[in-house]
């Protein structure tokens, strides 16, 4: 309990850290030039800091797991939490461009791993712009799940270049996506939600999931229970609209 | 104080100088280069100076071309830049078909190799394609939509090449990235299947060029950028088979150590029959050529042509199978501060013939004015003079370095600078 007592951003009771202290705006410009490290290829991450339980060191290459989850705006990681102990034995990494929520991340990660010795190590977080970036993280058709969880939505048409979610950007994202990987999306904007739609079934590498298959997928369920996005939503008794589409094989 | 220093910076943006451009027929018919807003064509054949024949006015384009191209059947020729106007001619009536409007200004150009479909990239990475069936030139030029085909999220896209079996679209950005996107069969529909990434350079991608031998009608990629390499890629996987490092050789050579250390690549051109890539290099006067080996899948140096007595480092680089010849051309277009704002001048190097790529008694040199194609008569068309006052290049050469810094290299801020702008944000301001 004594070391607990040092970091004073950091709760005295859980020892998670506090969000008070990682305030940061709502928005942050996805087109701006960026001024953090990008790794050169997928082949240039170094595993050993993102999960050093699975990755024991750098020069290591035994290990062949690989990143199968990416949240993609993850804010301040609750569903990656929540991912975590559902699948355990799955790496997944959490992607946000704002500076400052990816440190709480990190330290909620930390802190998580610290309290439940053996747990949450199979989570990580990067700060990063993915919608420049996706193809120097991932290998094609690496991820089996990919997460757009609330996004910014951009009301104005000027600004719709700069959506998540696009016909363009779907295309990196069925690259990065293994044929039969899943796509979710949810937001609590109609109008998004329809763009989103809209997007992917247009895209033909997507296709809808059927009904039973979404009742039958317990991720679904996370979209709006995990999220601190979602919660906010089910506060304020606000309607959500969902869009969970599979990488197909387009037809040609 | 600090603001001055920092809008320092910005101010030399509105001047935008434009690079010479160079394209020759693939079976050298013609040759055009392309001189800020002039498009200059001189046929080969009949030795004589085209004259453009265009229904919309004296003047084709209205601002800086960006980018020319031959298709490869030889039939097409397309122009497009900064005007946001893509022009579709036939090379052999050089009567314009077919005119694009472009949202954006247009940074590259590629023609498919069924010459059904052309390609143009615009400076918010989005790259469209423009369907050609049913034009055959019988009526006058037509305007055409262009169809969005892919896109590079918001980066300026530098190189646009289609593969030699015309399986895929390639483009490259000032991101640093490669992308190989599977040409689909309906491409007004959108190219959505990614073959690969190239991922590698660090810097900017400047330009890119296929290597196609008779053993590998396939052919490889190669790409050159700002990081001061030549790299060679195997499209289908992405992966990098050889990095070719030329700044180190460019400075043994010029051995005044006043370079920075880096030689931006500003464009390769695959000797056609050979395996042979011409590169030229921003600071080198001259080019360098790298040998590519395809069995082994390795890129080295294999020699530096230097062009004696004169200023010239070339902005452009074209060749056309079967003649041996490399042409080139130095040149810029709105150069402040001199008479004459556009310059050019253009260079011939032979020697390129099969039979003399082993033997090194028979070395590619530049030709006297007087030895090239169509003399004296040529380069009045295509330089708009015969002689050009060198000393303009030096200048030339300076401010087009400085335009592609501006263009196409991140900003870099100090962290109190960053700070220093933050200052003023609505959020950060002081509550009275």
């Amino acid at each position: 309990m004594l070391e607990k007592e040092s970091n004073p951003t950091h709760s005295k009771s859980t020892g998670l850290p506090r969000k008070r202290f990682y305030r940061a705006r709502a928005h942050s410009n996805p087109l701006s030039d960026s001024h953090f490290p990008v790794p050169v290829s997928p082949s240039h991450v170094d595993f050993s800091l993102h999960y050093p339980q699975f990755f024991p060191s750098s020069s290591e290459v035994s290990c062949s797991k690989k990143i199968q989850f990416a949240d993609i705006g993850c804010g301040f990681g609750g569903l990656l939490i929540s991912l975590s102990t559902l699948f355990p034995e799955t790496l997944m990494i959490g992607m946000e461009l704002r500076d400052k929520v990816t440190e709480y991340v990190k330290e909620r990660i930390l802190a998580l791993r610290g309290s439940n010795p053996g747990q949450y190590q199979n989570v990580s977080v990067v700060r990063t712009n993915s919608m420049k970036y996706i193809p120097n993280y991932f290998e094609k058709g690496q991820l089996t799940k990919m997460f757009f969880l609330f996004p910014d939505p951009h009301f104005k048409e000027k600004n719709h270049r700069r959506r998540v979610i696009s016909l363009h950007l779907l295309d990196e994202y069925a690259y990065v996506l293994g044929v039969g990987g899943i796509i979710y999306t949810i937001t609590d904007v109609e109008e998004l939600g329809d763009w989103m739609k809209s997007c992917l079934e247009s895209h033909p590498m997507f296709e809808a999931l059927k009904k039973e298959e979404l009742e039958a997928d317990p991720v679904v369920k996370l979209l709006c229970s995990a999220t601190e996005e979602g919660q906010k939503v089910a506060r304020n008794g606000g309607q959500t609209f969902q869009a969970v589409f599979r990488r197909i094989v387009p037809t040609s | 104080m600090e603001d001055n220093q920092i809008e320092d910076g910005e101010k030399n943006t509105n001047v935008e100088v434009a690079p010479a451009l160079i394209s020759v027929h693939p079976t050298q018919n013609s040759v055009a280069v392309a001189v800020g807003s002039d498009l200059r064509v001189y046929d080969l054949l009949g030795d004589c100076a085209v004259s453009l024949v265009d229904d919309s006015g004296a003047t084709s384009h209205k601002d800086s071309i960006r980018a020319i191209r031959y298709g490869a059947n030889g039939k097409l020729f397309v122009s497009a830049g900064d005007d946001k106007v893509v022009k579709i001619w036939f090379a052999e009536s050089w009567q314009c078909i077919c005119t694009v409007i472009s949202e954006k200004r247009v940074s590259a150009v590629a023609i498919s190799n069924d010459g059904q479909h052309v390609c143009f990239a615009d400076k918010f990475g989005v790259v469209w394609v423009v369907d050609l069936h049913g034009i055959d030139g019988s009526e006058a030029s037509v305007s055409k939509t262009a169809a969005p085909l892919l896109a590079h999220y918001c980066s300026i896209i530098t190189g646009l090449e289609f593969s030699p079996d015309g399986q895929y679209v390639v483009s490259a950005d000032r991101d640093f990235k490669i992308r190989v996107t599977i040409f689909p069969k309906k491409p007004l529909d959108g190219a959505h299947e990614i073959q690969s990434f190239c991922l590698g350079h660090t810097e900017f991608v400047s330009c890119l060029a296929f290597v196609i031998t008779l053993d590998y009608p396939q052919g490889f990629l190669v790409s050159g950028s700002g990081d001061s390499t030549v790299r060679l890629w195997d499209i289908t996987s992405g992966s990098l088979l050889d990095t070719c490092e030329v700044a180190a050789k460019v400075g043994h050579l010029e051995s005044n150590g006043s370079d920075e250390g880096y030689s931006t690549i500003t464009d390769l051109c695959a000797i056609p029959d050979t395996t042979l890539v011409a590169a030229a290099i921003q600071s080198l006067q001259g080019v360098m050529l790298l040998s590519c080996n395809l069995s082994t899948k390795t890129l080295s140096v294999a020699k530096v042509i230097s062009i004696k007595g004169e200023n010239v480092i070339p902005t452009s680089l074209a060749s056309s199978s079967c003649t041996g010849l490399l042409w080139m051309v130095t040149g810029v277009s709105n150069l402040p501060g001199f008479d004459c704002p556009s310059v050019s001048r253009v260079k011939v190097i032979s020697g390129f013939n099969k039979s003399s790529l082993d033997s090194l008694e028979h070395e590619p040199l530049p030709l006297e004015d007087n030895d090239i194609l169509g003399g004296t008569k040529l380069l009045e068309k295509l330089q708009g003079s015969v002689t050009v006052d060198e000393k303009v290049f030096t200048a030339a050469a300076e401010a087009l370095k400085a335009a592609m810094c501006n263009l196409l290299i991140k900003k870099q801020y100090s962290v109190e600078k960053r700070e220093f702008r933050k200052r003023t944000r609505n959020d950060r301001k002081t509550k009275q």
